[in-house]
């Protein structure tokens, strides 16, 4: 008996340039950034001002009152993402589908920072006594799933893992897994945000945000100038489903399969002993029984520094030889969403192969000749193809490989 | 074929011992391990009671570089990896690193590492803003802690998957299902699980007393965590770990290993309920359980001890006696159930891996914990609690679940590999 397949019924994305699905994909296409300085709070005592917000979207429009005290924004993003992508693939309290037969597996880098922060600072300030009923689980890097699970009545398998940028990847492996070990449905995705004081000066210490000051060249992937990244917030939720189950509930629509997924671990540094990135994208094409050529796009991580980007290059170069394959990050335009970032690739990439095109790589210019990568640059790119690559990376040595197939 | 996957070594940083021995003779003597806090001045605090461990990172031979780089919670955890890898007598030297994987759990990750640090930056919390000069490099790595699974991949060399998973109070029994499924599905043919929390700092403290889920049975430290007792009033929060090398059943057989037990199922389930609160009727985690049963192919009544979730809140263990009832049938009221929590306190994310162990050495010895503190029957929970002694009896087949905020509820079945299905 075969394993049953997974397929992504629906899509939910909340991206700094664009709230919804659809409006992200438009966003892509159209190079619309969501880069700027950021305004949550005053940032001229900081080497770094710019980032991927989100503007113009207010939990309390979307979500019951009582959820509004107890829930970080990045909880927001996650349950309005879940909402969005539930209400895409037509599952609602009457689909029919058995509680124990839906799950909820999302990831997150940095849980709720920002209201942990300000428990934190009344602590300290303040006294024990003021420290809220909901800190307790607020802060931590499994609310999203547990908040999700609750909203939604989905009693099935559930987890939260994390492994920084490539937290999200693992997120949707981890869901395909669970919808072949026998559950239906897995609401699976990330979301990250962490623009308190506190989370932006800790992601600043992480060495990697770009110092830029100018919006357009900030965060340039594998751009010879290369000088970091711009950190973004938000992410993307997909309903991961048995395509049986979709088909017998007549799901409105299949975006792609779930062909294949693999995690690798980087070697210690001085080992000698090559990265993992190469690995995991090649382990994952094995697993959807794919070749290289019949990739039609690869969105790649991109971290934005020279060094990183150099050797996901050679990952590609060796994959698919130079120029090989039509390369794309789109996480240009909002900035690196950490635990977001891959599933909101993911959906873009889902978009790519309906519509059988590529969205370019913003800002980025020049890419260095020995990267031998063709990346897509200024305008969208026309492809013909029925299969694409996702690749995320995690500091400290996570790799993380999805294959979507159209269905 | 179904690969089967064995635990073949075993490390355990847990109050009142400092390593797996030591562990076992607290509980099989029914030794309480929590005490005043001393870690920091806790007279503000509604629960001042912890368990707290005595770790000297030195003595545990870290180097001062490691001391630094490695939170508290990723020392426990690379010391118990060092710990079952020698256990476990596997040469990691000899494996594929790419079929090495890691799976650790934990619920609050780099919680006390965070709190110093907010100290420092924010002024002893007079600053609301922060500047970004005072903080120690490793705040990215206390915001995002990825570092704690690749700190313990560094450890054995591990180059294939690799994940924290953060499901707060049930990681420590997910983590290693989640390696479990690794082996299992051919991802990995060695997996080092476990799980590491070190919560005991007063934003944690400050967390449960708000909603006053830990005790505040201050004058009574050391009997202070009561599961099922009538008297029960709260958890006693405790900081720890485990680690296991997990392997697959015929590579561990080929080499000669000694197998405590082979893990034959695994299952999760949500509540959907309350992200702290628990409904009286168990329905959920006994789902869990009857799932993980399915797994392991072993009928209920094959179960010789229920290694319990046990916390000694009021509505936990009320929860937990439902759902044995519910789950189990008749042979809930026939096999002992226990909780060591009674001596060791809940560690969040790190207590299910730590009741993983106890659940294996029961197996190895054929001795069942007690659970301390019990001297007052509570008419909801009705079951064979082993009240103060341990009880030696054969142990073959263990069935250990947690329970935990988000409404996470997991059950674990680990037995003897010669114990065959139904």
């Amino acid at each position: 008996m075969s394993s049953p397949r997974a397929v992504i019924t629906g899509l939910g994305v909340l991206a700094p340039n664009g709230l919804g699905a659809e409006e992200y994909w438009k966003a892509l296409l159209a190079g619309e950034s969501g880069i700027a300085e950021l305004s949550r709070f005053d940032t001229s005592g900081y080497p770094a001002r710019l980032a991927g917000e989100i503007r113009d979207f207010d939990g309390a429009e979307h979500l019951p009152s009582r959820l509004m005290p107890q829930t970080d924004i990045s909880t927001r993003y996650a349950l309005v993402a879940a909402d969005w992508a539930l209400a895409d693939a037509g599952i609602d309290a009457g689909a029919g589908i058995d509680d124990y037969d839906m799950g909820v597996i999302t990831s997150t880098s940095q849980g709720g920072f920002d209201f942990t922060h300000r428990e934190f600072h009344k602590l300290w300030s303040q006294g024990p006594e003021y420290v809220s009923v909901y800190e307790s689980f607020a802060w931590f890097y499994a609310v999203n799933t547990g908040q999700i699970s609750i909203r939604n009545g989905m009693r099935g398998p559930s987890a939260a893992l994390v492994g920084e940028q490539a937290g999200g990847l693992d997120a949707i492996g981890h869901a395909r897994r669970t919808v072949r070990r026998g559950t239906r449905v897995v609401l699976s995705g990330g979301v990250d945000s962490a623009f308190d004081p506190w989370g932006w000066s800790a992601q600043l210490a992480g060495g990697r945000v770009s110092t830029a000051d100018d919006p357009e060249r900030a965060y340039l992937p594998f751009d010879g100038a290369a000088c970091g990244h711009v950190p973004g917030e938000g992410g993307a939720m997909l309903v991961v489903e048995d395509a049986e189950s979709a088909r017998e509930r007549g799901a409105p629509r299949m975006y792609g399969e779930i062909a294949g997924y693999a995690a690798t671990f980087d070697p210690a540094p001085g080992t000698g002993r090559p990265p993992g990135l190469r690995r995991a994208a090649e382990l994952a094409l094995a697993d959807a029984q794919l070749t290289p050529s019949s990739i039609g796009a690869v969105f790649a991580d991109a971290a934005g520094l020279p060094a990183f980007d150099a050797a996901e290059a050679q990952a590609l170069r060796e994959i698919f030889g130079p120029y090989g394959v039509p390369v794309t990050a789109p996480k240009a335009l909002t900035g690196r969403m950490y635990a977001g970032g891959g599933p909101a690739d993911i959906a873009a990439a889902l978009f790519a192969l309906r519509d059988r095109v590529v969205p370019a790589t913003a800002h980025t210019t020049s890419v260095p000749d020995s990267y031998g990568l063709d990346l897509v640059l200024g305008e969208p790119r026309p492809v013909r193809a029925d299969a694409v690559l996702v690749l995320a990376r995690g500091r400290h040595g996570f790799n993380a490989a999805v294959v979507l197939t159209t269905v | 074929m179904t690969r089967r996957v064995v635990i073949t070594g075993i490390g355990v940083r847990a109050p009142g011992s400092s390593g797996t021995k030591e562990f076992w003779d607290v509980l099989t003597t029914g030794r309480t391990a929590t005490r005043r806090i001393t870690f920091f001045d806790a007279s503000p605090f509604r629960s001042r009671i912890a368990g707290e461990i005595d770790f000297d990172a030195a003595a545990e031979g870290f180097t001062p570089r490691e001391t630094r780089r490695m939170d508290r919670a990723t020392q426990f955890a690379v010391a118990c990896t060092r710990d079952a890898l020698a256990d476990s007598g596997l040469d990691f030297g000899t494996l594929d690193p790419h079929r090495v994987g890691v799976a650790l759990g934990s619920a609050v990750a780099a919680a006390t590492s965070l709190e110093n640090e907010y100290l420092v930056m924010s002024d002893a919390g007079r600053e609301w803003l922060v500047d970004p000069a005072h903080l120690s490099p490793y705040m990215f790595d206390y915001l995002s802690p990825g570092v704690m699974p690749a700190e313990i991949a560094r450890e054995v060399g591990a180059e294939g998957p690799v994940t924290l998973v953060s499901d707060g109070c049930t990681s420590g029994l997910d983590a290693v299902g989640y390696g479990v499924q690794l082996i299992r599905e051919g991802s990995a043919d060695t997996v080092l699980a476990g799980a590491a929390d070190t919560p005991v700092s007063p934003i944690v403290v400050a967390c449960f007393d708000a909603i006053k889920a830990t005790t505040p049975r201050n004058d009574e430290p050391e009997t202070a965590s009561r599961p099922f007792d009538g008297t029960r009033n709260g958890f006693v929060l405790a900081e720890g770990a485990a680690m296991f090398v997990l392997e697959e059943l015929e590579a561990a057989r080929a080499r000669g290993a000694y197998i405590y037990a082979e893990i034959g199922g695994y299952a999760t389930r949500s509540n959907a309920y309350h992200m702290t609160g628990l409904k009286k009727d168990g329905r959920e985690m006994a789902e869990a359980i009857r799932a993980a049963l399915d797994e392991a192919r072993l009928d209920r009544t094959t179960i010789d001890y229920v290694n319990a979730h046990g916390s000694g809140t009021k509505q936990n263990d009320r929860h937990e006696t439902a759902a044995f009832k519910r789950s189990l049938g008749e042979h809930a009221r026939a096999v002992p159930v226990s909780s060591i929590k009674s001596m060791v306190g809940h560690s969040l994310g790190a207590i299910g891996s730590i009741e993983i162990a106890a659940s294996a050495l029961a197996i190895r010895h054929n001795v069942v914990p007690p659970t301390a503190n019990l001297r007052v029957p509570d008419p909801e929970c009705d079951l064979d609690y082993v009240p103060l002694t341990a009880r030696e009896q054969r142990v073959d087949t263990v069935l250990t679940v947690g329970s935990g905020f988000g409404g996470f509820q997991s059950a674990m079945v680990l037995h003897d590999p010669e114990v065959t299905s139904v």
